[in-house]
């Protein structure tokens, strides 16, 4: 144990990359699933002792290979991304034990285990770019979960995801090209690509703010808006969370694009800070407005909707439009509010995510239609559906609810008293796209489809019920989501230290 | 008292009693009669409850039991004030006589889904207790949500489009007012006054513009929709697909009276019942107050609905606290106080004898109602005692609630409230009365009818005495407690009293 406890950042990398390996060497899909569960148990394991270091004894650094940076890569672990390995990993080791029949009912027998192969590759870009203090590294991964989402995506029977997954590829790539091109110029000006050596080079430069930095900062912003999907930078979204296979949805809207949020945490506020990021261009008022654009225009195109699983994926975009609208805030009530909402947001889209993978694992349909009086034949599953979703309408006793007291406070504190009714008056918004599945569901008779649907096997129905109770916990219990976010606020907010 | 007792373990009892009713009453599922003795035990168990805690609240004791800080302002706590243990009082002992009358009436009528409707009634309750005891606006405003999100699958309980749409407008107003404009006020509460507890006197600073002071009342106003103000009235008549239990405990007294409770909590410790006097900013809600209860009353007299009718008298009932509350003079206040317990006897008599007249009669309409007293007569007893409590005529509760409003107002000079009081007053009697005429006295060829009627009781196929006994025995009690309320007003007084004591 001891001689492993050194090498924790690096193990949260490598294991899930030899399992990515090892899985593609197995035929049947189920030991391939036993695999990652295996990895995807252990991963929670390091990140909570890696989070455990960093609340003990500050942050912490590896250098890889033993070349110390800014030569050789460096992963370092600070409060925030102690927060997201944990985050990841532990929704991914939540659901996993949900794959095996959802997986098995979605994906042909011959592509299982590359299913799982894939997952744990991605898993591992994820945990990757989260872990690094590489400017250069996080590319790299963030190619890695690119690529293996991609798979991920078209491995879905239905034709329609392949054209979603190409259409995820292009604009992906796109993303990657303006992230390497903002890493490039941060090169030139700098001559270094460590994450700490960068933010310090530009220190001095900072004043002047030169021309190659300011166009730094703009490719990457609008390279990893693209990755998380800002609107309106969002169109490849919808379709590749519709037509992926439920798990594989469930999995990225609860993890991918929360890393490609934090990376933009990273950039604005440890890379270039606050004095660059926000004052020198228009940042910060143009992702206010992006966001608040994101959080009524995703929300409406929700309502209108009539594929749930297309729905919530909208829901989604506004969602992050939350998020983003924390960190435009850069204040210390607003920005814990978009961290402490990433981490809620991720709890409860991954349950609500889950349980339409387990209405197509009894009915093989999420139209809404179809969905006509479900919740008297899927109770257990649809009340998770109901307090996961009164999480989005972010109803008090929610995790939702929290973000959104956050956010609030922070507009306030920055007077802007508009910004608090558009907030609220947008989980209005939620209230009708939730209210409307609620509606079907549980108010209309069952028929069709959904006559002899009943409660998934218990594998699948935990994980689900389990993410649903966390939606509430997280809703009382808040020193572990908001608590830590706000230090982790705290410390973005002071600056390079 | 002893030591297992404590006040404050009574506190948190009164709020927990119905929710771990709701978690026990689904184990019940495939034992209905267990499952009634779940609701029945719990309710018996929370009236008491709550009747122990009256004696210790009029005798000065006030408690709080802070539970946890969830976030920085954000913190759960519960805490006895006599207007709080008004409020749980009468819905606390209601709940009892409503779950009597709960199952003859499911039963009666055939319901489905049982199990999630006594679920669905537990809940509310319990949000009902945490809204009658939360310390703060914060652990109010998450039983308030919880108290709407938990009454809305009563309200669709029928599942047919009627119901579906009603569940839509229920949701939209109730839970839109709260989010866009409730929440908004408790923040700026909570970042002025630095607190959002509730204080005898008001919490508010003393530098608080008048203009400001009005806004922020507006927005506690329009944002407690559950009080059902114009224009934000509309989902209460809507709920009324609801089945009729439903509508009488929830939407004649829990729901409702959780909006106007809040309101006046609002008034008398967010604002301060001398500082919103002496700012003036609280004169435009006399007006609005006003108007819904003239307009309420208009719109009530051209129903023909009986349980529309009733949802009508209720919003122009509840906008009596709200104006008595907006009177600004300590004796107004009392006046909305004893208005909450008067009106809740009186309109759940009212509702349990629409509902019995559904159940034995199938009679939804005024105009059906001819000579159903000949039939019904301890319901349409009832139903006339229910009538003048609405009116506001002695012997009933409902007169005293009115007594205190307009000496509040006539003390002031303030002559709108009492020009609205006797007109409402006239229009109460227009409504009602015909009603208890038609049903009693009916026209004369119709009385030979009736009484041919009676004789030949069995021959026709229409033929119906009495509704189920569990129903009459509710009905029965809550007429008899809006008279003894009248002749014994002691302990709704009393705390009515206490609640202005800083």
């Amino acid at each position: 144990m001891r001689a492993i406890m050194p090498h924790l950042p690096a193990l949260q990398v490598v294991v899930p990359l030899i399992g990515a390996l090892l899985s593609a060497l197995l035929r049947r899909g189920t030991t391939a699933w036993a695999l990652a569960l295996l990895v995807s148990w252990t991963m929670p394991l390091i990140a909570a002792s890696l989070l455990l270091q960093v609340l003990t004894s500050g942050p912490t650094s590896y250098h890889l290979g033993g070349w110390a940076p800014p030569w050789g890569i460096e992963y370092r672990v600070d409060l925030l991304n102690a927060f997201i390995l944990l985050l990841v990993s532990g929704v991914a080791a939540v659901m996993m034990p949900f794959a095996r029949r959802s997986v098995a009912a979605e994906v042909d027998q011959d592509k299982q285990s590359w299913f799982y192969s894939m997952y744990l590759l991605c898993l591992a870009g994820l945990l990757g770019i989260t872990v690094t203090g590489d400017a250069f590294n996080i590319f790299v991964f963030l190619e890695i979960s690119s690529l293996s989402t991609y798979v991920l995506i078209a491995l879905g029977r239905d034709r329609r995801a392949l054209v979603a997954a190409y259409q995820y590829l292009i604009m992906g790539t796109i993303g990657a090209t303006f992230y390497v091109i903002g890493i490039g110029l941060l090169y030139l000006v700098t001559g270094s690509l460590n994450i700490l050596d960068i933010a310090e080079r530009l220190g001095p430069a900072a004043a002047q703010s030169s021309r190659p930095i300011l166009a730094a900062l703009a490719f990457l912003t609008v390279g990893i808006s693209l990755k998380l999907a800002l609107f309106p930078l969002h169109v490849w979204l919808p379709n590749a969370y519709a037509y992926a296979p439920s798990f594989a949805t469930a999995f990225l809207a609860a993890t991918a694009t929360k890393v490609a949020i934090y990376v933009l945490l990273r950039l604005f506020f440890s890379v270039f800070g606050i004095a660059i990021s926000f004052e020198h261009l228009p940042v910060s008022e143009v992702m206010l407005a992006l966001s608040v654009a994101a959080m009524f225009i995703a929300s409406l195109l929700a309502i209108f909707e009539q594929n749930v699983k297309r729905m919530l994926a909208y829901s989604s975009l506004g969602q992050i439009g939350y998020i983003t609208l924390g960190i435009s805030l850069a204040n210390e009530a607003g920005l814990t509010g978009g961290i402490v909402h990433l981490f809620n947001h991720a709890v409860m889209k991954a349950a609500l995510f889950l349980v339409l993978g387990a209405i197509v694992f009894r009915i093989g349909s999420v139209k809404l239609a179809d969905l006509a009086g479900i919740g008297r034949r899927m109770p257990l599953t649809m009340a998770a559906f109901v307090i996961a979703g009164l999480a989005i309408i972010g109803a008090p006793g929610t995790a939702g609810f929290i973000s959104k007291w956050y956010l609030a406070v922070g507009a306030f504190q920055k007077g802007w008293w508009p910004l608090v009714f558009l907030i609220l008056a947008s989980s209005m918004l939620a209230v009708v796209y939730i209210g409307r599945v609620v509606e079907v569901a549980w108010f209309r008779e069952p028929s069709g489809l959904a006559e002899k649907a009943k409660d998934p096997p218990l594998s699948m129905l935990l994980p689900v019920l389990v993410l649903a109770i966390a939606t509430i916990y997280f809703g009382f219990d808040t020193q572990a989501s908001a608590g830590i976010a706000s230090q982790a606020a705290h410390a973005l907010l002071a600056g390079i230290k | 008292m002893s030591a297992p007792f404590e006040p404050d373990i009574l506190m948190l009892l009164a709020i927990g009693i119905p929710f771990a009713a709701a978690a026990l009453i689904p184990l019940f599922h495939c034992w209905p009669n267990l499952r009634e003795l779940v609701t029945l035990t719990a309710a018996a168990a929370l009236a008491a409850v709550v009747w122990c805690l009256v004696g210790p609240v009029l005798d000065g004791v006030r408690l709080e039991r802070h539970l946890m800080e969830i976030v920085p302002g954000f913190v759960l706590a519960f805490a006895i004030e006599p207007l709080g243990m008004l409020f749980a009082l009468v819905a606390g002992s209601l709940w009892l006589v409503n779950s009597i009358y709960s199952i003859g009436y499911m039963r009666a009528n055939g319901e489905p889904r049982q199990t999630s409707y006594y679920v669905c009634f537990a809940v509310a309750l319990g949000a009902t207790m945490g809204i009658a005891f939360a310390k703060n606006l914060v652990t109010l405003f998450l039983f308030y949500e919880l108290l709407t999100l938990s009454t809305y699958p009563l309200v669709v309980h029928k599942a047919n489009e009627e119901a579906i749409r009603a569940g839509r407008t229920y949701l939209v107003l109730l839970l839109g007012s709260s989010m866009v404009l409730l929440l908004p006020a408790i923040f700026a509460t909570w970042l002025l006054a630095g607190t959002t507890d509730f204080r005898a006197g008001g919490i508010l600073p003393a530098e608080l513009s008048g203009t400001l002071m009005a806004a922020l009342l507006a927005l506690y106003v329009f944002g407690i929709g559950k009080a059902a103000v114009m224009p934000l009235h509309f989902w209460l008549p809507a709920a009324m697909v609801a089945p009729t239990p439903v509508s009488a405990l929830l939407h004649a007294v829990a729901v409702v009276k959780a909006g106007v409770f809040s309101i006046l909590k609002v008034i008398v410790a967010v604002f301060g019942v001398e500082r919103l006097a002496s700012s003036g900013a609280a004169t435009w809600l006399v007006w609005v107050a006003g108007f819904t209860v003239i307009t309420a009353s208009l719109i009530a007299l051209r129903q023909d609905n009986l349980k529309k009718r009733l949802a009508y008298s209720t919003v122009s009932q509840l906008s009596y606290v709200i104006l008595a509350a907006a009177i600004l003079t300590p004796i107004s206040v009392i006046g909305a106080a004893l208005h909450i317990a008067a009106h809740a006897v009186a309109k759940i008599t009212l509702f349990f004898c629409a509902g019995a007249i559904y159940t034995a009669a199938h009679k939804t309409e005024v105009s059906e109602l001819d000579c159903i007293g000949y039939r019904m007569p301890w319901t349409m007893a009832a139903f006339a005692v229910g009538a003048l409590g609405m009116i506001g005529l002695p012997p009933t509760a409902g007169f005293l609630g009115k007594w205190f409003i307009l000496s509040g107002a006539t003390q002031t000079d303030q002559w709108v409230p009492v020009a609205v009081i006797i007109l409402s007053t006239v229009l109460n009697a227009g409504y009602f009365l015909p009603i208890v005429v038609r049903a009693f006295f009916p026209a004369a060829e119709l009385r030979a009818h009736a009484a041919g009627a009676a004789v030949a009781r069995h021959t026709h196929e229409a033929e119906h005495g009495e509704a189920p006994w569990p129903m009459v025995l509710a009905l029965l009690a809550t007429a008899v407690a809006t008279l003894v309320l009248f002749f014994v007003p002691d302990i709704p007084l009393g705390l009515s009293n206490a609640m202005l004591v800083r």
